[in-house]
């Protein structure tokens, strides 16, 4: 850690006891500025793979809890997709109760450890926070996001975790296709009420995107283990290599199997490309291929890990969201010299995470706005050698209120590139919908549900990303929850 | 946690073909011809690795899985020994279309023997009439040879040094075959790509539908990563969801080569280190066993 932030650790437990000096009213908590996020310095962290965010102290996190105004009407719970009793738990912070906090958000959200770190806080809770209105933007609502993880870290490294409990066996079977963070929710929820539960999952390990694509820098996957061990510990069977479709039609399931309900969360899949020429070229990759060997393979681990990474010197990223600052920001560790993000609009449109855009940003890598390429070129031996790129401006607003970007005519240029890395999105998984006939999907794909997340069929529920198409990791929890509330009321 | 399969018999068919059988009584009832399944020789460091079922029992819950050590990867698949247990996932893909065309040519080329097999066999069951080209660089390397052949009704043999059968290429006997009257109604082929590629020359002035089995790179198996995407008919297509079969004619076999080449030279370092290590370990345990017996006497 360095030195700046150790200053900004005492400086938090000087001002807390400033605070307690005398009574603290509301004028007072909105002259606390927001706590900052201590970090791994820009610099070295570039080169490793290891949590950029390091967590609030103690004393910082009781400091941001004094900002909060404790709304009577709480704005910021509705920002939040599963309802967390926000002004609760971050009351039991301003108080030192810190696993008292973790007790109220867990009645809602089972990975607030993932969640304080994912979710995109600036357009969810954070967005309502009266404390970001009062004083006019966002980045100075309260960090419920950061509150989140703190006492969720603070759970965990005090072994203080609780196994939920499990009431006695029903004899029903429930089945869940999916270990993302939609099945594992609903996984959870199901079981709690004393139902067998087995999770399907088609990869060697449970977690999903939170896995295969979210990088260990920015959640760490011994978190999703240890959350996928809770449910374990609750007596959630996990059969693992399992393709529900292929392994066993999903019917099967529930005919021949004896499983009373089925809940589908198979995530998306499919990666979209941009259909350019030259897209087949040798070094063109797809986000999740190569966040896949990066992440869930290990390829970072060089000599290590059985699976190969492409040498890349300089990576173009095609993007803007989430999956393309994680692309971006695993290149340059992976060892790239340098790193671009191309993106059609402006940085205002951008949906990454605006945590994610600074930290690619004080990382080093090059954002290139309002820019799109048209064709992959490529060298003799059928690898990148360069990108012919055009550029756009901002047009008039479309439909979504956005300025749409229109292509200067003329303004092509080749860039020399050695890698490109497609994160323009996902079409949806087509395995089960074509291996189950009778499951209705819309044109995207996606499975079409009820406002109970159910399916077509009798006794089958889906939720996440194969319902939403590309969402959150908290959208799909809330999705696994509905599913297994509808479930346990079916069963009965 | 389940979900690792246990191996239970092991045989060494030439000096770099192994064929394993593994227990998955699932995927031993579901699979039908045609079909691979994804391998790990362990859980944290190892690369997924694509290979075809060669054959399977249902009554036993067995699939058998022949390959043959190219690289680093299939070297240490080839270390676990009976009784270990290994990662497999599957039969991913789509099953070979089997119905009776009536005279069916099936070309397979030195490891492609093995995929090749499940699908003769099956196109033999629904009543064609089947003709087998087996290729190989040379003879210890022609697999599958007293199963192919007891099922074909026609076994034509060819080795490039002429070591077993006509010193020819597979293309040959095919161009033969497709010079008779009535020519094959089918024709699939298995094996290197660049095999696949002439034998698709060879049948496209014939216009016999031909069919091959694509081994591109690939790493979920399930359609999530795109790893695996070919240029068929100039259209992207997905090898483990929409394949691995497809319209020979129509495959950009260059462009799928140029990308089965991507980590040609990474890949060769992994091997020359895998070998390496395999030394070390060897020479290790040969260490141990002498520092063994000199301990022995001491006792
Ligand atoms: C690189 C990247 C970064 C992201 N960053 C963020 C972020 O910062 N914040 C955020 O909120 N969201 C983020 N997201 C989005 C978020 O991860 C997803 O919305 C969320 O994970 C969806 O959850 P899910 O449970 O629906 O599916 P998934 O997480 O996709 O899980 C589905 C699981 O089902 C398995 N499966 C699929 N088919 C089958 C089958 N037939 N049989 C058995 N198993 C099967 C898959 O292997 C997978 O493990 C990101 C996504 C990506 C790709
Ligand atoms: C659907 C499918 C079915 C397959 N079935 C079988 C099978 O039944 N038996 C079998 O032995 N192999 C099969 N393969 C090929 C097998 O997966 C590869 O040989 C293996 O992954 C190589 O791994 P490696 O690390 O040992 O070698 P690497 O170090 O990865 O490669 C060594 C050399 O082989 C080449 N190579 C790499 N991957 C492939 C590939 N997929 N096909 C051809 N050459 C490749 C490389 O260019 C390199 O020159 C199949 C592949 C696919 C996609
Ligand atoms: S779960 Fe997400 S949206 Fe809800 S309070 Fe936590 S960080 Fe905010
Ligand atoms: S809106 Fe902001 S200040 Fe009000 S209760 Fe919620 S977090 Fe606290
Ligand atoms: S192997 Fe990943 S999509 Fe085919």
């Amino acid at each position: 850690m360095s030195h700046k932030e150790e200053c900004v650790m005492d400086n938090a437990e000087m001002e807390l006891a400033r605070l307690h000096s005398a009574p603290i009213t509301p004028k007072v908590r909105m002259q606390i500025p927001p706590q900052a996020m201590p970090a791994q310095d820009p610099l070295e962290r570039r080169h490793n793979m290891e949590e950029v965010a390091l967590g609030y102290s103690p004393a910082q996190a009781m400091l941001e809890a004094q900002r909060c105004l404790q709304c009577k009407n709480a704005p910021c719970v509705t920002g939040c997709p599963v309802r967390i009793d926000i002004p609760g738990f971050i009351g039991k912070i301003q108080e030192g109760d810190f696993l008292g906090a973790v007790k109220i958000i867990k009645r809602t959200n089972l990975l607030p450890s993932i969640c304080g770190r994912v979710c995109p806080q600036e357009t969810q809770c954070q967005a309502t926070c009266t404390v970001g209105k009062a004083l006019h933007g966002v980045e100075k609502a309260v960090q419920i996001g950061r509150l989140e993880r703190f006492v969720a870290d603070y759970e965990r490294t005090h072994a203080a975790v609780e196994v939920p409990n499990v009431a006695s066996s029903t004899g029903k079977k429930v089945a869940i296709v999916g270990a993302g963070p939609a099945g594992l929710t609903c996984a959870a929820d199901v079981r709690r009420e004393g139902h067998d539960v087995t999770i399907f999952e088609a990869f060697h390990k449970s977690g999903g995107v939170m896995v295969y694509g979210i990088p260990e820098f920015r959640l760490p996957k011994i978190l999703v283990q240890a959350e996928a061990e809770v449910l374990e510990s609750m007596g959630v069977d996990f059969e693992l290599n399992f393709l529900v479709g292929r392994t066993r039609p999903l019917l099967s399931l529930l005919h021949e199997d004896g499983y009373d309900a089925v809940f589908i969360g198979t995530g998306a899949g499919l990666p979209k490309f941009m259909n350019i020429p030259g897209e087949n070229l040798v070094g063109v990759f797809s986000a999740n291929e190569y966040l896949t060997r990066a992440n869930l393979l290990k390829a970072y681990m060089r000599g290590r890990a059985g699976t190969p990474i492409y040498p890349s010197r300089r990576v173009a990223v095609l993007g803007g969201g989430n999956v393309a600052m994680d692309s971006a920001r695993m290149a340059l560790r992976l060892g790239a010299e340098e790193v671009r993000v191309l993106y059609r609009r402006t940085r205002e449109e951008m949906p990454a995470r605006a945590e994610e855009v600074e930290h690619a940003i004080e990382e080093g890598i090059v954002f290139d706005f309002l820019k799109s390429p048209t064709r992959v070129l490529g060298d003799d031996k059928g690898r990148v050698a360069a990108l012919e790129v055009l550029s756009y401006e901002l047009g008039e607003p479309d439909e979504s209120g956005r300025r749409r970007p229109v292509p200067i005519r003329g303004s092509e240029e080749v860039v020399p590139f050695d890698t490109v890395i497609v994160a323009i999105g996902n079409e949806s998984n087509p395995l089960i919908s074509r291996t189950t006939p009778q499951l209705q999907i819309d044109r995207h794909g996606h499975i079409i549900v009820d406002e109970r997340q159910k399916t077509s069929i009798d006794r089958v529920y889906a939720g996440g990303d194969i319902v939403l198409g590309s969402a959150t990791v908290i959208l799909a929890m809330g999705e696994g929850r509905r599913a297994a509330q509808a479930i346990n009321e079916m069963l009965q | 946690m389940h979900g690792t399969h246990r191996i239970v018999s092991k045989r060494q068919l030439s000096e770099e073909v192994f064929r394993i059988e593994v227990e998955a009584p699932l995927v031993a009832r579901e699979r039908k011809a045609g079909q691979f399944v994804i391998v790990m020789y362990d859980e944290e460091f190892s690369e997924r690795i694509p290979l075809t079922i060669a054959d399977a029992d249902p009554v036993r819950g067995t699939v058998t899985l022949i390959f043959q050590t190219v690289g680093a990867s299939t070297h240490r698949l080839a270390l676990k020994n009976p009784g270990q247990s290994i990662v497999l996932l599957g039969p991913l893909g789509n099953p070979t279309h089997i119905e009776r065309f009536g005279w069916a040519v099936c070309v397979g080329g030195g490891i492609g023997l093995a995929p090749l097999y499940p699908i003769a066999k099956a196109l033999k069951a629904a009543g064609n009439s089947v003709t087998v080209i087996s290729g190989a660089r040379t003879k210890d390397l022609l697999i599958m040879q007293d199963e192919l052949g007891a099922i074909a009704d026609e076994h034509i043999v060819v080795t490039d040094d002429g070591s077993s059968g006509r010193k020819a290429l597979v293309t040959e006997p095919l161009k033969e075959l497709c010079r008779r009257t009535p020519p094959p109604d089918l024709v699939v082929t298995i094996g290197p790509p660049i095999m696949m590629k002439f034998c698709a020359e060879t049948t496209r002035p014939f216009r016999i539908k031909t069919l091959a089995s694509l081994n591109t790179i690939m790493i979920d198996g399930t359609g999530m990563c795109g790893g695996c995407r070919v240029s068929i008919g100039g259209e992207t297509k997905f090898v483990c969801v929409d394949g691995p079969e497809f319209d020979a004619h129509l495959v950009d076999w260059d462009g799928m080569m140029m990308r089965l080449g991507t980590y040609r030279e990474v890949e060769k370092e992994a091997h020359e280190r895998c070998h390496l290590e395999m030394q070390l370990e060897k020479l290790g345990a040969q260490g141990k066993d002498a520092l063994a017996s000199e301990k022995e006497p001491a006792k």
